[in-house]
């Protein structure tokens, strides 16, 4: 979509698109992807049509998860692991927590997946692939306004009500959707040709849920682990995300520092990958 | 129409390097790093195929192109470059102008979601916006006359009610260029009728149409220009007619060679075509002039044959079919013959136009096919005099003469033709 000609018989613009090979490290086509946005937004609400098509129950699938894990992790870390979370009702802490947790791993799971879910679209269509991992995003993000819904409501309960800081909650919401994206691009484009992802994946993030401060707060670990484990960009996210929504402990700079650098970087490398990799998709998925 | 150039293709080129299956992949972690990296690796092993090499062709505005050619032989490559799903290895290639691909009818298609909805959704893959469908969303709906069923998921459909969803909504797409494949394989008579006519009727607004099928009849009543791919490379380009007759006989397995080295055959063997020999009283094939194809055969074992049924079918040079002769439709099947000779088709005066035909054999031995071997000859019809008029029919309405008289006489009186409506 280089150079644009006049044409003599309509008075518009007519716009070439030359084809040629291409090698090496490419420019990410985020024009294109924007043109076509409105494929993203039809695609989110396929999935969400889908996910509760023929479901007697439907939405309340997506609020009883999060309720059930609540209440596991209550049971294991409260009255087995007596885990105490300062100001925050232990239920609330795990269950905010959760919710974020939904949201990230959703992402970051089904977005991996999206690009070998849509074979057909890769070798049959010329939609730009560059969209295909935001497809999840959209949807994840339904799910996630209403279970963060159920948080306010449980939090209400326990006489905790919003403080101005949750206008700071989209802005670590940003983050965590940067630092999944920064993710899913370079994963999903590795699944196409290597399965490996998908068998890697559950359990990457399974591990990864318990060494996110999502079901205990990291200072229990003392301050040695806790450290350590601050170099996870999902602790500033998470921590962050507790403290707009429920005044909690404020994150540190430095976690937070942390987790936009590390998103950041991540979604850069991700895009110069899935951009250099997309043109061979159509030959081997 | 100015008839300006729309696409130009020049020397594409795509190089498919063949997998070996199977085993782990990678040799090292360092190899598979370089590997995951490396885009082009991906597809690895040493050989690769040129599955395209050095097209090169222009189409006009308003044109309607045929691509033709074998299975295999690098159609779908080429639509796959100009739709910009996969890029050439070499070569480059020049689009003015929206383009539009429909490659298989459907794509993205979800059973769960109801008619509207996928209509919305497939709409958006195939390239338009949300407010062109819907502003196109009724007129889509009203062509595939599925209306009482919009709202149902499409996994009730019949394969028949999705395909004409299917197709609708990409026959409403509005590029300036649109790629189709053989999409119209697909659906009842009628509505495949409706299809074609659509794109006759996109093409007649100035649109430009590249168009892969199977379907040869299809190419010949669509197409303005035609261009033929052989094994990856572009070997005919011309009229529909031109290379149509090249294809067509370029499928023919080098006529005069012998059909015992055919492999390319079907059935038991007890009866196997061993050669075809045709010709008139004068020797050539001429029309209006009787004719007599003799099949040579011979049998899978030394005793005589029984109950031998045999036929030809005989094709156009655009590979439509024409008419079959067959010792069972004659009432003519042998009850014994022996087991090497000649089964000779007489055919009084020759209703075939001039022209390049080709013709299938088979042979069925007690019921069972013995043998049957398609494209097992080809011969060429000369002009001759069938009713001795001097005249033959124009070519444009087939190639078959029909024979025929002509009277004339005066009106019925009336009461004779309501007799016999009441009788």
């Amino acid at each position: 979509m280089s150079a644009s000609v006049a044409t003599s018989e309509r008075s518009q613009h007519t716009a070439v698109t030359v084809i040629t090979p291409a090698e090496g490290w490419v420019a990410p086509r985020l024009r294109e992807a924007w043109e076509h946005r409105d494929l993203a937004w039809f695609f989110a609400l396929r999935d969400i049509k889908v996910k509760y098509a023929q479901t007697a129950l439907g939405a309340l699938w997506t609020v009883f998860q999060p309720i059930a894990l609540m209440l596991v992790f209550t049971f294991a870390f409260r009255k087995l692991g007596h885990v105490t979370t300062g100001s925050i009702p232990y239920p609330l802490f795990v269950l905010s927590g959760l919710v974020f947790w939904t949201f990230f791993s959703r992402v970051v799971a089904l977005g991996s997946d999206s690009l070998v879910a849509n074979a057909p679209l890769l070798t049959k269509t010329a939609c730009p692939r560059l969209l295909m991992p935001f497809f999840p995003v959209l949807s994840a993000l339904f799910d996630f306004g209403i279970t963060l819904m159920l948080v306010l409501v449980l939090a209400a309960g326990y006489g905790d009500y919003p403080t101005w800081r949750i206008v700071l909650l989209p802005v670590f919401l940003l983050i965590g959707c940067a630092l999944s994206l920064g993710l899913t691009l370079t994963l999903s484009a590795i699944n196409v040709r290597y399965r490996d992802v998908r068998n890697a994946l559950p359990f990457v993030l399974q591990a990864l849920l318990f060494l996110s401060p999502i079901a205990y707060p990291l200072n229990r670990l003392g301050p040695r682990w806790e450290h350590v484990l601050s170099l996870n960009p999902l602790v500033g996210v998470i921590n962050g995300f507790r403290w707009a929504l429920l005044g909690a402990t404020r994150p540190t700079a430095s976690s937070v520092a942390i987790a936009i650098a590390i998103s950041l970087v991540l979604l850069l490398i991700g895009l110069a990958y899935f951009s250099r990799v997309e043109r061979v998709f159509a030959d081997v998925a | 129409m100015t008839g300006e150039s729309v696409v130009r293709a020049e020397g594409l080129g795509k190089l498919y390097r063949i997998a070996r299956s199977g085993g782990p992949e990678g040799r090292s972690f360092a190899e598979g790093a370089r590997r995951l990296l490396r885009a082009s690796n991906w597809s690895r092993g040493r050989e690769g195929f040129w599955a395209l090499r050095d097209v090169s062709f222009d189409v006009r505005q308003g044109e309607i192109l045929g691509i033709v050619g074998a299975n295999g032989a690098g159609k779908s490559t080429l639509l796959k470059i100009l739709a910009r799903i996969t890029d050439p290895t070499e070569g480059c290639a020049e689009i003015r102008g929206r383009l539009g691909s429909l490659l298989e009818v459907g794509t993205g298609f979800h059973p769960e979601l109801t008619g509207r909805d996928n209509v919305m959704l497939n709409g958006a893959i195939l390239g338009m916006r949300r407010s062109e469908i819907a502003r196109r969303f009724d007129e889509i709906v009203e062509f595939s006359g599925i209306e009482r069923f919009i709202d149902v998921p499409v996994k009730f459909y019949s394969s028949g009610m999705y395909v004409r969803l299917a197709f609708s909504i990409a026959a409403h797409l509005d590029p300036d260029v649109l790629v189709v494949d053989e999409v119209l394989a697909v659906g009842d008579i009628d509505f495949q009728r409706k299809c074609l006519g659509r794109i006759d009727e996109v093409a007649h607004t100035g649109r430009t149409i590249i168009f892969v099928s199977h379907n040869l009849a299809t190419v010949s009543a669509l197409c303005s220009r035609a261009i033929l791919i052989e094994k990856g490379r572009l070997v005919a380009e011309g009229s529909v007619r031109s290379v149509l007759e090249r294809y067509v006989a370029s499928t023919v397995a080098h006529t005069g060679t012998s059909l015992r080295e055919r492999l390319d055959r079907r059935g038991s063997g007890r009866v196997r075509f061993t050669g075809v020999r045709a010709g008139g009283p004068s020797g050539a094939l001429v029309v209006g002039e009787d004719a007599e194809f003799w099949l040579d055969y011979d049998a899978d074992a030394p005793s005589d044959l029984a109950n031998v049924m045999v036929g030809v079918a005989v094709y156009g040079g655009m590979g439509e079919p024409i008419f079959v002769c067959s010792s069972r439709v004659s009432g003519q099947d042998f009850e014994a013959a022996p087991s090497e000779g000649a089964f000779c088709c007489s055919i009084p005066r020759l209703p075939l136009l001039p022209g390049h035909y080709t013709l299938n054999v088979y042979a069925e031995v007690n019921g069972l096919l013995a043998d049957w071997i398609e494209n097992a000859y080809a011969f060429d019809v000369v002009e001759g005099d069938f009713f001795g008029s001097g005249q033959l029919p124009p070519d444009s309405h087939g190639s078959l003469i029909v024979n025929h008289s002509w009277s004339v006489a005066p009106a019925t009186p009336v009461e004779v033709a309501t007799g016999q409506a009441n009788g």
